[in-house]
């Protein structure tokens, strides 16, 4: 397999922008979909269009296990330790918002901590924030390193009698940083203190196996890893799922409803309220199997860290360019750049790639606190997946220098 | 005030339409940026600051003999460029007219994306400032 066999499963690729062929370079924000997944969402949507695990009918059972299936690839592709730990959601966000919420409910009150990293995206800060409002708790922040490493030296001196989670980025969707999440996990679950990892960029460049991990929630979204939008996913261990109480009421989490007093179904439908995104979510099946095919393949791997390496040499290179996100070892970088061009905006820098058929992402990238400590008011982002060529990040570098003589 | 505020408009459509290609007209907008004219370092404080996504904005204005007059600046030369085009056909115009203005003549010269809702970049919030001031000042 090359990157040829994997770019002509990706019917957007051969398109033109603004009359230049389409380097689509915002993968991080969300990837583009390969044919067997957007033909799945199609053959359900023809096929098997009926709201689950409500009705006895041949149409209802046909979508019915089109979700329950997907539920079951998650659980083997995450290796979770049962399919009850797998509850789906339309994204990350809601995924941490579910837990934020939940997990507050059960174990936060007033005068606890909760710590999150300075470099996490605004989806793993509001929540955590929404949270200690309501209960009166204190969000505590851990620093970055001038190179965009966590202090993960100083978690232990953050983590106090009354933190009651830390929730930390597996890999930063601003620095491309991997973090070390096992050792996080390691010294966090030494004091007692359970994790949730902000899976959204994790799951697009790293093997991921929460029991391997040890880690208490991971959350992610399908749209970012070649699924359909909607498709978000929260596992979290049992022990805590069961109990936390439930996120939202509605239809499907409920056992008995009288008005004297409801009880609650059992996981995961507890936290699954209303009719469910069932022509969405079973897309994961397909696009998490072509993802992970490409993380197995070594031609691909290889060809990727060309482009990681061809792209992070040329930046660094440029004195015009501040690049941020520089760990000591390249294996802890991820083909995410973000940089800022001396004297020329990153917004202006964007409009100009744009033209030339580059998409790319500029502003702060919900990343408004890391802006900040990195001193700036946004960045340029570039972010390469399994379709981009090598080709393309040389056009990008040449444009780039373009872009910034235009500007200049 | 020789032309009036539709042959104004009608100027700056005809001068895009002279560029094909996108690139020459963002080229031609970094140029109208570059020579805008200078804005006063003192008045880039809060009250003028227009808050927008990406690029600030930073606008002044002032009412004499029923006109208005604006100034103003970015920290993004695209947007410098835009702002040129929008004080050379709004200043100095009566509120009046302004109010009573659509400001779709920037949509027609193509620069839609710089001007989506949805990107809330400081120009949208300018234009929506201009037409406040316009209105308030009728
Ligand atoms: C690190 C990180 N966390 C959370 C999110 C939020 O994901 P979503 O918008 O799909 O809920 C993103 C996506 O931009 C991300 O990159």
């Amino acid at each position: 397999m090359n990157v040829n066999d994997i770019r002509i499963q990706f019917p957007v690729l051969g398109s033109k922008a603004y009359g230049k062929p389409l380097v689509y370079l915002d993968n991080a924000a969300t990837s583009q979909r390969p044919l067997p997944v957007i033909e799945e969402q199609a053959r359900l949507a023809k096929t098997a269009n009926a709201n689950i695990h409500r009705a006895v009918h041949y149409l209802a059972d046909k979508a019915t296990d089109a979700f329950e299936s997907a539920r079951d690839y998650v659980k083997e592709y995450l290796n979770a330790a049962s399919r009850e730990e797998i509850v789906f959601t339309s994204g990350t966000t809601a995924s941490i918002n579910l837990v934020a919420f939940s997990f507050g409910e059960a174990f936060v009150g007033e005068g606890d901590e909760i710590i999150v990293s300075c470099a996490e995206h605004h989806s793993n800060i509001v929540p955590w924030q929404m949270l200690c409002q309501r209960k009166k708790a204190h969000l505590k922040v851990l620093d970055i390193q001038e190179n965009g490493c966590l202090q993960v030296e100083n978690l232990e001196k953050l983590i106090s009698q009354r933190t009651k989670i830390v929730a930390i980025t597996h890999i930063s969707n601003v620095l491309g940083i991997v973090n070390p999440v096992q050792e996080i996990i390691r010294i966090c679950h030494n004091h007692g203190v359970p994790v949730l990892v902000d899976g959204a960029q994790g799951i697009v460049h790293s093997h991921v196996d929460v029991q391997s991990l040890d880690c208490d929630f991971y959350a992610f979204s399908g749209h970012k890893v070649f699924a359909a939008t909607g498709t978000g996913v929260l596992y979290g261990k049992k022990k805590w799922l069961n109990a936390m109480p439930p996120y939202m009421g509605g239809g499907e989490m409920i056992e008995t409803v009288r008005f004297s007093g409801t009880t609650y179904a059992p996981l995961p439908a507890k936290f699954e309220a209303g009719t469910q995104n069932f022509n969405v979510i079973p897309t994961l099946i397909p696009a998490l199997s072509f993802h992970r095919a490409c993380l197995e393949n070594m031609e691909i791997l290889d060809y990727q860290k060309n482009i990681r390496e061809y792209v992070y040499d040329r930046l660094l290179e440029d004195k015009r360019i501040t690049l941020f996100g520089q760990p000591e070892s390249l294996q802890d970088k991820i083909p995410l750049f973000s940089f800022s061009v001396e004297g020329v905006h990153h917004e202006d820098l964007a409009l100009i790639l744009d033209k030339m058929g580059i998409a790319t992402r500029s502003g702060q990238m919900c990343a408004e606190p890391l802006m900040d400590r990195l001193g700036v008011t946004g960045l340029l982002r570039v972010s390469f997946t399994w379709y981009n060529t090598l080709e393309e990040a040389e056009y990008l570098i040449n444009s780039l220098y373009r872009a910034i003589e235009m500007l200049s | 005030m020789s032309c009036t505020l539709e042959e104004k408009k009608q100027a700056v459509i005809e001068d895009f339409s002279l560029y094909d290609e996108w690139l020459d007209k963002y080229e031609y907008l970094i140029e109208l940026g570059k020579n805008l004219d200078p804005y006063p370092e003192e008045l880039k404080t809060d009250d003028h600051l227009i808050k927008g996504c990406q690029s600030r904005v930073w606008l002044d204005y002032w009412l004499q003999d029923n006109r208005l007059y604006f100034r103003a600046d970015s920290d993004a030369i695209i947007t410098k460029g835009i702002i040129s085009l929008l004080i050379g056909v709004y200043s100095g115009r009566t509120p009046e007219e302004i109010a009573a203005d659509d400001f779709g003549f920037v949509a027609d010269i193509g620069l839609r994306d710089n001007l989506s809702p949805t990107r809330a970049n400081g120009l949208v919030s300018m234009i929506e400032t201009i037409r406040t001031v316009a209105e308030n000042a009728r």
